[in-house]
Order: structure tokens, then sequence, then C-alpha cells
């Protein structure tokens, strides 16, 4: 998967080898590789920070031996990913669901994303991937705005086997999530997963009626889904659904799509928050647990 | 986080050429580096963006100016001419013959707006008179029948689907049949990307059962680095007549999309610019050219402010200048500005605005605007023609009235004792929304 982008690291560790550690002579060495780290859609303003953190590093670096320079260029570059990539902390879905449980109270998850990332479908797929570990779901319809959004995720709880919890189109989002939260709190269900109507970052109306449906339910987790072939708006997403909202977690979908990867750095490095799970498939079971250590690693090895 | 905004735009880049004394090579070059930014911000193909700022670093250096053109002006000239070469100079039309059919199918990677397209289209047509009907063939996406469905019914355009049946090729046949004498038939058709081999497969027998005039690849704009290949394979599997790029409300600047139309060449035919079915526009290559540099777009201001202008008659212009200024006018007013469209889309039009303003505050002017309306109708029509006669219980009966506060309806008033001194100070002057000829705000 992040072949490409490992690709790009890796060449330019060998490239400042045979560089001098000077500004003028590191500069072009560094622009290909903001340039590879664009191809592979990292967003250029992160990709600019990621080269200026190089270059103050290197610059003026003194190396005896050539292995050495090798050594300096990757550790250096090591540090700075993993300070992109580093997140405040972890979200291990299954252990909190299960702390939740102990004091019987249901985990609630808010999906929110801008139109068409994925929200329904990967709503789906995390109450297929809780049912499997043995936790009970509910889903709620609280995208009542779209066309046929109801229908979609009716079709998906009767796939599944769960309780949708549904108003009519037009009703309000917030109190749709509250019923389905007193419903999982009256039948001791598990988790209560909420579907959001998709929304374009800059209007501040929908934004304001999501940070209003935020607070009304005050969920135990706001997970953002991103599709992996965003480009530079990838970073503005991010930024302001995290600022208007407040996310805890991503979910990447689409990596099927041959993606190069780049858009898992921009929006982790602009919001400091782990990417939870990618999506590889429209099947239940293309949900893969996201590691980010393994991830820094992968395109560091 | 301390990122730059990538809304930056090139309008600073050029300011400098308009500004700088003479053209020398060190401005030449300064101006192809801000451009190439420029483009990779807006998510245009890295290869294109290196060829694109070479040749307007070649061409500007190099080229012979012709007599009567300042280097100034060729330098602008080239940059344009390169960024529409891809894009073609002028519109490209969707044409339809009246009386015969058009079938149209539409096709894309999930989630693009493919279905919403579908619908904006039909409605577009469905508003030039034309019959237009739409038929749902994917059958793989839960609720995707129910959502086209909703959306004719919305238009009152007639659709045809079976979310039970199986074969897209089936069902778009059985449409096609039913929908015999309409004159346009669009064909939605379920998300696939590249990878997901037997769906493109899948596509391309649907394409030969139907044979479409016109295959449209909906785009969405906020693709990155992938649209070009990702855009390819559709073309290899269906020829694609045109480009349908959606989700261009937001920030995204279409370059990706851009960076298709440069792969495959299809012309972009269209735009979608929101959530609502009217939210389409025809692609206009220099508007679109103005939004990737992140510069507005003159011209279809000027176009825009022109369509207002219909509004006011000359003899009522007169009589706002002289001072005959009422509420109802003014009420006129906003009313012509509505016709213009949401306040948003027109401050982005104009020059040096466009990524200045934030989304937030021109949807607070929109707001504000329809609460004066509401105010101004809730008035008598004594009150709206001599609001000299406003008392504070006028004031409070008129909030209640309209369910706002007493705050709001004086700021109403003074906003209006605003612009009728703003009009008596401007007799002479043109005004900008008001005049023949407006004064086009430069940034
Ligand atoms: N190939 C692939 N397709 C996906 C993936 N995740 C979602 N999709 C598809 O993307 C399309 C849109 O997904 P939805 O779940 O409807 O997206 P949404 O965010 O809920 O959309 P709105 O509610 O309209 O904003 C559907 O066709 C899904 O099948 C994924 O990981 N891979
Ligand atoms: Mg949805």
């Amino acid at each position: 998967m992040f072949e490409k982008l490992r690709k790009g690291f890796s060449n330019l560790v060998s490239k400042v080898i045979t560089t001098e550690l000077k500004t003028e002579k590191l500069r072009p060495v560094l622009g290909d590789f903001k340039l590879s780290l664009i191809e592979n859609d990292v967003a250029v303003s992160v990709a600019d920070h990621i080269c200026e953190e190089m270059e103050q590093r290197l610059d003026g670096v003194q190396v005896k031996r050539l292995e050495d320079r090798g050594k300096i260029v990757r550790a250096n570059l090591d540090e700075i990913l993993l300070n992109v990539l580093t997140t405040n902390e972890k979200i291990d879905l299954l252990k909190r669901v299960e702390e939740k449980r102990k004091s019987n109270e249901p985990y609630v998850i808010l999906f929110v994303g801008i139109n068409g990332t994925g929200k329904t479908t990967s709503i789906a797929k995390v109450a297929n991937f809780l049912m499997r570990n043995g936790y009970s779901v509910v889903l709620a319809c609280s995208d009542t705005y779209r066309a046929g959004s109801i229908e979609q995720l009716e079709e998906h709880a009767r796939r599944l086997g769960v309780r949708m919890i549904k108003h009519n189109y037009g009703a309000d989002p917030a109190a749709v999530a509250y019923d389905a939260i007193s419903h999982a709190k009256a039948q001791g269900i598990n988790a209560v997963l909420i579907d959001t109507a998709g929304r374009i970052q800059t209007n501040r109306n929908l934004m304001n009626e999501l940070q209003k449906i935020k607070r009304v339910i005050g969920p135990d987790v706001t997970v953002l889904t991103v599709d992996a072939l965003t480009g530079n708006d990838a970073v503005m997403q991010a930024e302001e659904f995290h600022k208007t909202i407040g996310i805890d977690g991503t979910i990447l979908t689409k990596v099927d799509a041959d993606v190069k990867g780049g858009s898992a750095l921009s929006v982790t490095y602009v919001t400091k928050k782990p990417i939870v799970f990618i999506g590889t498939g429209q099947r239940y079971q293309d949900l893969q647990e996201f590691d980010p250590e393994q991830f820094t690693k992968m395109i560091l090895k | 986080m301390a990122l730059d905004r990538l809304g930056s735009s090139l309008y600073d880049a050029l300011k400098k050429v308009f500004r700088a004394p003479v053209i020398d090579e060190e401005t030449v070059k300064e101006l192809a580096r801000d451009i190439q930014r420029t483009l990779l911000q807006a998510d245009m193909n890295v290869k294109l963006v290196l060829e694109i700022s070479k040749r307007i670093e070649d061409r500007a250096l190099k080229e012979k100016v012709p007599p009567g053109v300042s280097r100034r002006e060729h330098v602008i000239k080239v940059v344009y001419e390169e960024l529409t070469r891809f894009l073609g100079e002028k519109p490209v039309p969707l044409k339809v013959e009246p009386g015969k059919r058009k079938i149209i199918m539409l096709v894309g990677i999930q989630g693009s707006g493919k279905t919403t397209g579908a619908a904006k289209l039909a409605r577009y047509f469905q508003k030039r008179g034309l019959k237009t009907a739409l038929v749902c063939t994917d059958t793989y996406r839960p609720g995707a029948y129910a959502q086209l469905q909703q959306l004719a019914n919305r238009i009152k355009i007639p659709i045809y689907g079976d979310p039970k049946a199986k074969k897209s090729a089936v069902i778009a046949s059985d449409g096609l049949r039913k929908f015999d004498d309409y004159e346009v038939v669009i064909i939605d058709t379920a998300g696939r990307h590249k990878e997901e081999k037997s769906l493109i497969q899948e596509m391309k027998m649907l394409e030969k059962a139907i044979r479409p005039d016109e295959v449209i690849l909906v785009i969405d704009g906020t693709i990155g680095q992938q649209a070009a290949i990702q855009a390819q394979a559709f073309h290899d599997a269906t020829p694609i007549g045109s480009i349908f790029v959606a989700k261009l409300d937001g920030s995204a600047r279409g370059g990706g999309a851009l960076s298709a139309v440069a792969a495959i060449g299809a012309p972009i035919k269209f735009i979608g610019t929101g959530e609502k079915i009217n939210d389409i526009e025809p692609f206009v290559p220099s508007r679109f050219v103005g939004r990737l540099l992140g510069m507005g777009d003159l011209e279809s201001l000027i176009e825009k402010v022109r369509e207002a202008e219909v509004h006011l008659p000359e003899k009522k212009m007169r009589a706002f200048l002289s001072g005959r200024f009422t509420l109802t006018d003014m009420y006129d007013q906003f009313e012509s500005m509505k016709s213009l469209g949401p306040l948003r889309h027109i401050l982005k039009l104009v020059p040096g605005l466009s990524y200045n303003i934030p989304d937030g505050m021109m949807e607070m002017a929109e707001d504000r605007l329809k609460k004066w309306k509401v105010m101004i109708e809730s008035m008598t029509p004594e009150e709206r023609d001599n609001p000299k006669i406003f008392t504070s219980s006028r004031v409070k009966r008129v909030a209640r009235g309209s369910g706002t506060n007493e705050k709001e309806v004086k700021e109403l008033l003074k906003q209006y004792s605003m612009m009728k001194k703003m009009m008596k100070t401007l007799r002479r002057k043109r005004l900008p929304f008001f005049g023949k000829k407006f004064p086009i705000p430069q940034g």
C-alpha cells in the first residue's frame, strides 16, 4: 500500500548520503523530496514542514564518514516523521467499549465528515466489527437530510441484523441520536453508532448544526471519515472539523483504490489524533485496525 | 497548528508583476515558482505542474512581445493561455437535439457525487424544456434507488429502477424502453474505482448494452494526485465524453479534475457547487482558471451584475439618487440581490476577495439580509414609505411581528438611513450594482 511513499523516503536517504550537508547543497535534494511527498498526496503545507525541519536539522552538521552521514539523515527523518505522526492517545475501541459495558453504559460513537467519504458504510463495518467481538450495537440515522439516507442505513441494519433508530426526513438529528442512546440504555445495548449528514467543512451553518448535535448527545468518541483519495483538501477538512467539532480519531476510507497514503500523514499531522481504522473495500470485513507506530515503521523501513 | 493557509493565492504574485517597474528574468522566475506552488496546492498533477511552470517561464522570457502589448500584459496572457490550453478557451455545451433522444450515462468513483449529479442534470434539462427521465442502475449500494427516487420526486421527473434486480444492463434496457419518447435519459450507475476490476468490467458491459450518446465521468473536486490515473482507467473501459466536477462549493480548487482533463482529453461541461438540486453550473474555463489560481473571475462578476441590472429601471434609479429612497425600495434592492444568487457566490467572484472572506461571515451577511426582509414585511405601507414616523411602540410591534428584537429593528432603520445618505452623496457618481457602468472593485 504505502509503497511509493516509502520509496520517496529511502530515495532521499540515499541521495543525501552523497550530498554535502549545507543549505545550498541540500535544497535541491529536499526540493525533489518535497515533490515526491506531494506526488504521494501529502498536502503541500505538510510537505513544506517536513522539508524545512530536515534542512534545519541537517544544515552544517559535521560528519567524518559516509556511513555516519546516512545514519544521521535516517535518524533525523525518523524523528521528524514520528513527530508528524505522533498522536495524543491511542484508541483501543474494544477496550473502551468493554469499560463502558462494565458500568452498564452504552459506548457512543459519532461519525462525521464531508459528503460521500464513507460515513454510512464505515458505520456498518464498525458495527460488524463490534458484533464479531461480542458486543451488541444499535444504529442511529441522524442523517435526516440527504435523500435516501434512511433507506441506506436501514438496509445495512437489516443485513447486519441490528436495530436502527430513525425519525422522518427533516427531523432533528440530535433527537434521533438521543432516542437511540435511550434505547441502548433501556435494552442494555453496548454501542450506539450515529450517522450524520455529510457536510462541506466551509459551510458554517451545517458545521454549527453538527456542533449542536455533538453538544446534545455528548458522544464518547467522535470519528472523522476522510477519503484517502483526497488531496490538499484533506488538511482543510481535518483542520476545520477538528476546530469546530473536535474529533478524537479518523477513519481513512477507500484505501483499496490504489491510494498513495499521503493523506494519512496530512490528516494526522493536522489533528494529532490517531487513525482508528482504514477502509479497504465495500464489504463489511473490509475494515482494518490501524497502528500508527506500525505505519511509521512501514514508511521508514 | 500553524500551517500556512492553502487558500493563499497567486493574486499577490500577479500583483507583483503588475507593480514591478520592469519585468526581468528574476520576476518571471519568481512568478513561475509561485504558480508552481499554487497549482500544487490546487491538487494539480505534479508532472503537469512542472511542465506548465517551465513553459510559462520559457515563453515569458523568450517569446517576442507583439507591438502594442507590454511585457507585463504578455506575462499574464501566457499564464492564462498555458492553463486554458487543457481546459479549452470556450465552454463546450452538452448538446441535446429537441425531438431526438439523448442517452447520458454517469460513471465515477464511490462517493464522487454521481447520484446528486444525475438529479442536477435532469433538473437542468427539464428547466430548458426538454422531456427528461432518470434511470437508476446502482443495485449495489444500499439505498441508491431510494436516493435517486426521492430526488426525482422532488423535481417531478419520472424514474425507472429496480433495487431487487441484479443485472444493471437489464434495468437500463428496460428503462430505455420505457422512456422511448423522451429527449434526455440520464443513467446513474454504481460507484467503482480502477482496482475493482470486476466492477469496471460490469460498467463496460452496461455501456455496450445501452450505447449511450455520452458517458460523463463525475470527479470529486477534492481528489488529489490519483485523479489522472483513475480517470484514465475509466476512459479505457468506457470512452469518456465529458466531465462533471462535483463538490466545488468547499475549499478544494479542482486541480485534480484539470489533471483528469489533461490525461483523457474530455472537456469539463458542468460543475456542482452545492448540495441542492439547482446547484449546477455549466463549466466556464476562465472561471475555473480563476479558481485554480485562487483569484476571482472578473468576467462572470460582470455578467452577474449585468443580469441584476434588469431589476432596476432607469426612472427608479434617478428617484433614488435624488433622495427618494424608501424602505420598500430597500426591500426591492435586497430582492434583486437575491436574484444574483447567494451573496457568497457573488463575493467570491470579486478578484482578490475570493479567499479573504471566511464563508461564515458571508453566511452571516445572508442571514442578516433575510432578517431585514422579514422585518420590512412586518411593517405597514406607511411605515415603509415614510420611515420617519417610527416611534418606539412601532419598533416594538415590528420586532414582535417579525420574531426579532427592538435592537435589530433599530439596526435596520439605521442601515436604511445610511443607505439613503449614501444615495444622496453618490448622486453624481455611479453606484456599483445600481448604475449602468459600475466600478469593479479592485483588490
Ligand atoms: N471501494 C471502497 N468504497 C467505499 C469504502 N468506503 C465507502 N465506500 C463507498 O463509498 C460510497 C459512499 O459511501 P457512503 O458510506 O454512502 O458515504 P457517506 O459519507 O455516508 O455519504 P453521505 O452520507 O452522502 O455524505 C459508497 O458507494 C460506499 O460503498 C472503501 O473503503 N472502499
Ligand atoms: Mg451517509
